[in-house]
């Protein structure tokens, strides 16, 4: 069977999301690897930036629309997608590594009766077969693996994989009105977090641990995060302590994070954490012990009082953007 | 009502993780093994969902793993678990395969509704729950943070990038359990003497198809210390400039 790629998208509140493009771009490079065809699908009500996807790729996009549709649902999306890929014999399908991929992905595999990676950090080759990287122990360690099998389902994790313009192009983009949707899981409301960012999918993020004494003092993790237009992060131990909300964690039992930026504020560097973080591009520690092993990874360190650091920064950081 | 929870057996997360001679796995030696960290808000809300359904209910934890495993199963048992069962495969199993074995013994057993761990903090794939409950043709609500089971209904909210979603669906069902969630208990000494008493099934199971080829395991690329430029904030202009001219990052 000749090799047939399907980049699956995702949208939020109609509007396609960053990762998309990553995915497209990877499906993109294959497709032209391999000499394969290679389409792309959406799932959604109305996508308003839906013409975006022209920038990423040539390919022909599939809209399947139905107000339903706007939400998430496992039970429809998995459906929809899986007879798409069994009508056109798709051999490779790309999804991003986020909470409806990993979802969608696993139903998907089963439907199709795929093979399943998630969280893949590199694509490569080998004797001309695809080779996977994907990091496990919350990234102390790294499999390169293959899928022995005719059809494979993967998901590539988010800011790792570049999402590359090509010159304008005119892809098709069909839309297809779809009914009598399987709506035995179904998203019936969407809270939104109070947070700005998360810290799955910021550039930067500025993080707080225990050195941060209380929950009171977050503020200055705040007004820097605000400052940067980054996320705002937290370790383990204040989570634990109640100072923080658990989707702000980054660590082994929380959110594995690689951001251009990672500021450590008050973190001492628990193995815990510093596997959730160290694939970080650049990383600042701000602590007041010298030994602690944060500095073992960080790119820059003050070794100070982060109560006095942390306004200087951030005064400095806005006047630098004004 | 029979409620399963799926409990995987992983190092310590303070464990320092060595490459093991076949360049394909951890070495375990001096490795400490624990109950996956995620699998105990869903051991937590297998005994919660127990009390609130009441009468003759039961609950079931089904392990994949090898003798190994036992202490760690030991441990569910003393937290209240009624039963156990523990998969022994005879190769290497990857997580499709993982799922086949678990939905075989969900379905035999008669359970309506499963736990799981979001994740499994060795291979970190995040998938098995799903995978499970689509083999089994049951629903399924992933990484779940608020739950709620009425009668047949299920209500609960899951956490995705930037918020939550609020999902319904009905039994049959899997939920992968996310922190959060509940506040697991601690064993209590009447537990763990009744653990020792509790009766640990073992079962041989034949792994067929295996997809997922492991060509090589690595250790992260190491990262150089760098550097450390003051000790308070007469360095903070320094360490602007050099986030700005070198790293190029604001």
């Amino acid at each position: 069977m000749p090799e047939k790629i399907l980049a699956v998208l995702e949208q939020r509140e109609g509007q396609i999301k960053k990762v998309s493009y990553e995915v497209l771009s990877l499906a993109n490079k294959l497709s032209k690897q391999l000499a394969s065809e290679f389409e792309s699908v959406i799932l959604g009500n109305e996508v308003s930036n839906i013409s975006e996807i022209n920038k990423y790729s040539s390919c022909k996009t599939t809209h399947f629309k139905n107000p339903e549709l706007n939400n998430y649902s496992s039970s429809a999306y998995s459906k929809i997608i899986s007879n798409f890929i069994n009508d056109n014999q798709f051999t490779i399908v790309i999804l991003p590594n986020t909470a409806m991929g990993i979802d969608l992905a696993t139903r998907v595999a089963v439907k199709t009766n795929s093979a399943i990676a998630t969280d893949c950090i590199k694509v490569d080759f080998l004797d001309g077969a695809l080779v996977f990287t994907k990091p496990v122990y919350a990234g102390k360690s790294l499999i390169n693996f293959k899928l022995n099998s005719e059809r494979k389902v993967f998901t590539i994790r988010p800011n790792i994989f570049k999402a590359e313009m090509i010159e304008a192009s005119n892809g098709a983009i069909e839309v297809k009105e779809v009914a009598d949707l399987d709506l035995s899981t179904k998203v019936t409301s969407y809270k939104k977090s109070e947070g700005k960012l998360d810290v799955s999918e910021a550039d930067i993020i500025v993080s707080g641990g225990r050195g941060m004494k209380g929950s009171e003092n977050f503020h200055l993790i705040e007004e820097l995060a605000e400052a940067l237009g980054a996320a705002v992060g937290a370790s383990r131990a204040v989570v634990d302590a109640g100072w923080r909300p658990h989707r702000e964690q980054v660590g082994q039992t929380g959110k594995t994070v690689s951001p251009t930026l990672y500021v450590a504020c008050g973190i001492s560097g628990a193995i815990q954490h510093l596997a959730g973080m160290s694939s970080s591009k650049y990383i600042v520690a701000i602590n007041k012990d010298k030994d602690a092993p944060i500095f073992n990874i960080a790119d820059y360190g003050i070794a100070g009082d982060v109560f006095e650091i942390l306004p200087a920064l951030t005064q400095e950081i806005k006047k630098l953007k004004s | 009502m029979k409620i399963a929870v799926c409990v995987s057996n992983v190092p310590d997360t303070a464990t320092k993780i060595k490459i093991a001679q076949d360049r394909k796995s951890i070495d375990p030696a001096g490795v400490t093994f624990i109950i996956n960290p995620y699998d105990e808000f869903a051991i937590e809300e297998a005994l919660k969902t127990k009390e609130k359904f009441g009468g003759d209910s039961l609950t079931y934890s089904i392990t994949v793993g090898n003798d190994s495993a036992k202490e760690t199963i030991r441990k569910v048992l003393a937290l209240g678990i009624d039963e156990a069962v523990l998969l022994k495969p005879d190769k290497n199993p990857d997580s499709l395969n993982i799922a086949k074995a678990l939905a075989e013994e969900i379905k035999s057993l008669g359970c309506e509704i499963v736990f799981f761990g979001k994740q499994s903090v060795d291979y970190d794939s995040g998938i098995i729950g799903q995978l499970t409950a689509e083999l089994l043709g049951f629903n399924c609500i992933s990484v779940v943070v608020d739950l709620k089971i009425e009668g047949n209904i299920v209500i609960a909210e899951r956490e995705i990038e930037g918020g939550r979603e609020v999902v319904e669906s009905s039994l049959p069902i899997v939920i992968t359990t996310q922190k959060g969630l509940n506040e697991p208990r601690y064993a209590s000494l009447k537990g763990i003497m009744a653990a020792k008493k509790k009766n640990i099934t073992e079962k041989q199971i034949q792994i067929n198809e295996v997809f997922t080829e492991i060509v090589e395991m690595n250790l992260p690329p190491s990262k150089q210390p760098g550097r450390i430029i003051g000790t308070d904030s007469s360095a903070v202009p320094e360490l602007v400039r050099l986030l700005r001219e070198e790293a190029k990052v604001i």
